[in-house]
């Protein structure tokens, strides 16, 4: 599995303020998702429906899940095709080896997908002898850099042209040193060089899901660059890693929730391709895979099921929570410290790795609701880090100062009577304190706040005793 | 693997308090998945025939396809020559063996060379035919069989595909519906591709740029002639 870093937020988060580099790159987030999702969900007057019917469509599914993934697995093995039911990472990642040591795999193309990071498959497969290949062209650069990605749609957007075009020189020895790489189309055109040798090559095709259709036992996937299309069409064997939550009833639940994903995630009416794939080749077919596996991963989601924490699994991996989060905005996807980040990672990261290791992200938030009121699916994303807040203070996890000053303002607002001269002295010792400037420059237990801006001092009199003498 | 599908399964139930579905429930779902129930059906897409076709070229011009409407299918090989004179591509094709386009007067066009079959990698330019048109988002749809190879929509540079305007159909559900009268109830063809527009990626920088492994080029020649009501 990945590095973890994610106990080490403030530190990270500290570090991606300081990087001008990645402070640069992430301007493009706020200029470019939220404007043009707001233009798509504008120009469609049902939006906002198609978002209450993706969320019941979602809900019903998971209220009947057993039922629905029975009938998937159903399917998918009348069409030809294997459906192998794997309880965590390690037993997806040995399923995917065995399949691929099945043809003595040397290459593995790969199309993005987040569960395919979330169970480490690339390290995984590496270290056993069939090399991966990414092929989203985000993808492929951070794999050349070893590097997570930082975002769910666009994983390499912490990075700028130059930093891309450094990895190429790099990686790509047989070619030219002197040639330009200034600009981005040159770019492109020298991944889709260099991948599509790769494509004609692999033995297996390893894609993501972004739903599994149980009427038809179908995978889809959605991308803008068709890599996902060449990387399960070529190769002698496709594999299908997905999680439980995936899977949809019927293709005019697909419909609707494709309505609202494209329009979420970039701002499109419709990703370039959506592409539905149900078994293997059909007799008679001149192209395809041989062989179609489905490795159906729960990891943690069976449990989720059960917890406060359901709705989210009704995330469709649009990544609109986190273009609009402030925190997100501030310090990139890096600095959450595992797969997913944003307002989705602080409610998924501690759910599948535990609030020990991922307590910080839940804090790191304003709750300014903004992920919530963007969420295609309705994910109440505020709600749930509250209650990672709730059990990171019941399970004594929270720092001892929040703890200790939590117990002191709670002994006096257990006595209001005692809270009243208490409040009354401190606004006046404070008013005193601040002077004529009516504000402090530090302040003891407060550093955290005054190192950057100063403290306005009370007027002198507290709430409760404007708020008695103004009724009379 | 059947030990971690019970204990799947078993922590699902779990999870949601209950065993295996009583009979009711799943006869409700049954009714469900055979009646499948629609969402909220985008008004944009629900007009008459020639709107509708309208409003498909427009949307697939909006998401960077070309689109050339020609009278009558044996106007197809004129339309083709032209494109590729115009674009300065070769005039060499690699055309699905489905007869809707493989049996297009080609010869009345000598100087386009011809060959049938799936891509290996080595054509820049290839033709096939679409199952239906969406005109609420300007998108194609094409299926997997033997007469009409998945490659030829991805390996070539420039990729054109034949459509007819009785085609077009104003949402994804009807076009749904058209795929099952022609696969049956619950059977896909292998591979259903909905395409709208020309492969592209934003990856680098955000910034907008087209060609990424897929055709560079997504040129639609719309031939109308018959009205579907």
């Amino acid at each position: 599995m990945q590095a973890v870093t994610s106990p080490q937020f403030k530190e990270n988060a500290h570090r991606a303020l300081a990087d001008a580099q990645l402070q640069r790159a992430l301007s493009h987030v706020k200029k470019n998702f939220i404007e043009r999702r707001a233009a798509a969900a504008a120009r469609l007057p049902e939006f906002e429906a198609l978002r209450d019917a993706a969320r019941d469509i979602k809900n019903h599914v998971l209220e009947n899940l057993d039922f629905y993934l029975e009938r998937f697995e159903q399917k998918v093995t009348a069409a030809g095709g294997q459906v192998h039911w794997c309880a965590d990472a390690e037993s997806a990642r040995q399923t995917v080896l065995s399949i691929c040591r099945s043809v003595n795999a040397r290459t593995v193309t790969k199309g993005k997908t987040m569960v395919g990071e979330e169970i480490g498959i690339n390290d995984f497969l590496e270290a056993n002898g069939a090399v991966p290949v990414e092929t989203d062209l985000g993808e492929y650069i951070i794999q050349l850099r070893h590097e997570p990605p930082s975002h769910i749609i666009a994983p390499a957007i912490h990075l700028n042209k130059e930093q891309v075009a450094d990895a190429f020189r790099a990686a790509h020895t047989d070619l030219d040193p002197q040639r330009s790489l200034a600009e981005a189309q040159t770019l492109l055109a020298e991944a889709r060089g260099k991948l599509r040798d790769r494509f004609l090559a692999a033995d297996v095709g390893i894609t993501g899901a972004n739903f599994l259709i149980a009427e038809t036992g179908t995978s889809v996937i959605v991308t803008n660059e068709g890599n996902g299309d060449l990387t399960q069409i070529l190769p002698r064997i496709h594999i299908v890693l997905a999680t439980l939550e995936k899977v949809v009833p019927t293709l005019e639940d697909t419909a609707t929730i494709l309505r609202v994903l494209a329009r979420s995630a970039t701002g499109q009416e419709m990703s370039v391709y959506t592409t539905f794939s149900t078994g293997p080749r059909r007799p008679g077919d001149v192209d395809g895979p041989e062989q179609y596996h489905v490795v159906l991963i729960d990891n943690g989601r069976s449990r989720m099921l059960g917890s406060e924490f359901r709705e989210a699994l009704r995330c469709i991996r649009c990544g609109a929570c986190l273009n609009h989060c402030p925190i997100y905005q501030a310090v990139g996807g890096h600095a959450y410290g595992w797969v997913y980040s944003g307002p989705i990672g602080a409610v998924l990261d501690p759910a599948l790795l535990g609030v020990e290791q991922a307590g910080h992200l839940p804090n790191a938030s304003t709750f300014c609701g903004r992920c919530e009121s963007v969420c295609p699916m309705r994910i109440p994303l505020p709600k749930m880090m509250r209650h990672w807040r709730e059990q990171e203070f019941e399970r004594h996890l929270s720092p001892a100062a929040v703890r200790s000053g939590l117990r002191l303002w709670a002994f006096f607002a257990r006595r209001p009577a005692l809270y009243r001269i208490a409040a009354g002295l401190g606004a006046r010792l404070l008013k005193l304190w601040g002077g004529s400037a009516g504000r402090m420059r530090s302040l003891p237990l407060a550093s955290g706040w005054t190192a950057h801006r100063d403290m306005p001092a009370p007027e002198g009199r507290t709430f409760q005793q404007q708020w008695a003498a103004r009724r009379r | 693997m059947s030990d971690a599908r019970r204990q799947i399964l078993g922590n699902v139930r779990r999870s949601l308090k209950r065993d295996t579905l009583p009979a009711d429930s799943q006869a409700a779902i049954e009714r469900r998945l055979a009646e499948p129930p629609s969402g909220p059906i985008p008004a944009r897409g629900q007009l008459a025939p020639p709107e509708r076709v309208a409003l498909f070229v427009k949307m697939a011009e909006d998401a960077a396809c070309t689109v050339t409407r020609v009278p009558t299918p044996d106007a197809v090989p004129a339309a083709v020559a032209d494109y590729l004179a115009r674009e300065n591509l070769p005039a060499k094709l690699r055309v699905a063996p489905d007869p809707a386009v493989a049996d297009l007067p080609w010869s009345t066009r000598p100087l386009l060379e011809i060959s049938k079959g799936r891509s290996d990698g080595h054509d820049e330019v290839s033709l096939t035919p679409a199952v239906a048109g969406i005109a609420e988002t300007g998108t194609l749809m094409l299926t997997s069989g033997s007469e009409t190879p998945t490659t030829l929509n991805f390996l070539p540079e420039t990729h054109i595909v034949v459509l007819r305007a009785g085609q077009v159909v104003g949402a994804l559900e009807q076009a749904w519906t058209e795929l099952r009268r022609r696969y049956g109830r619950g059977t896909m063809p292998r591979t259903v591709n909905l395409v709208t527009g020309p492969s592209r990626s934003a990856d680098i920088e955000q910034t907008l740029q087209m060609g990424a492994h897929g055709p560079r080029r997504l040129h639609i020649i719309l031939v109308d002639g018959e009205a579907n009501p």
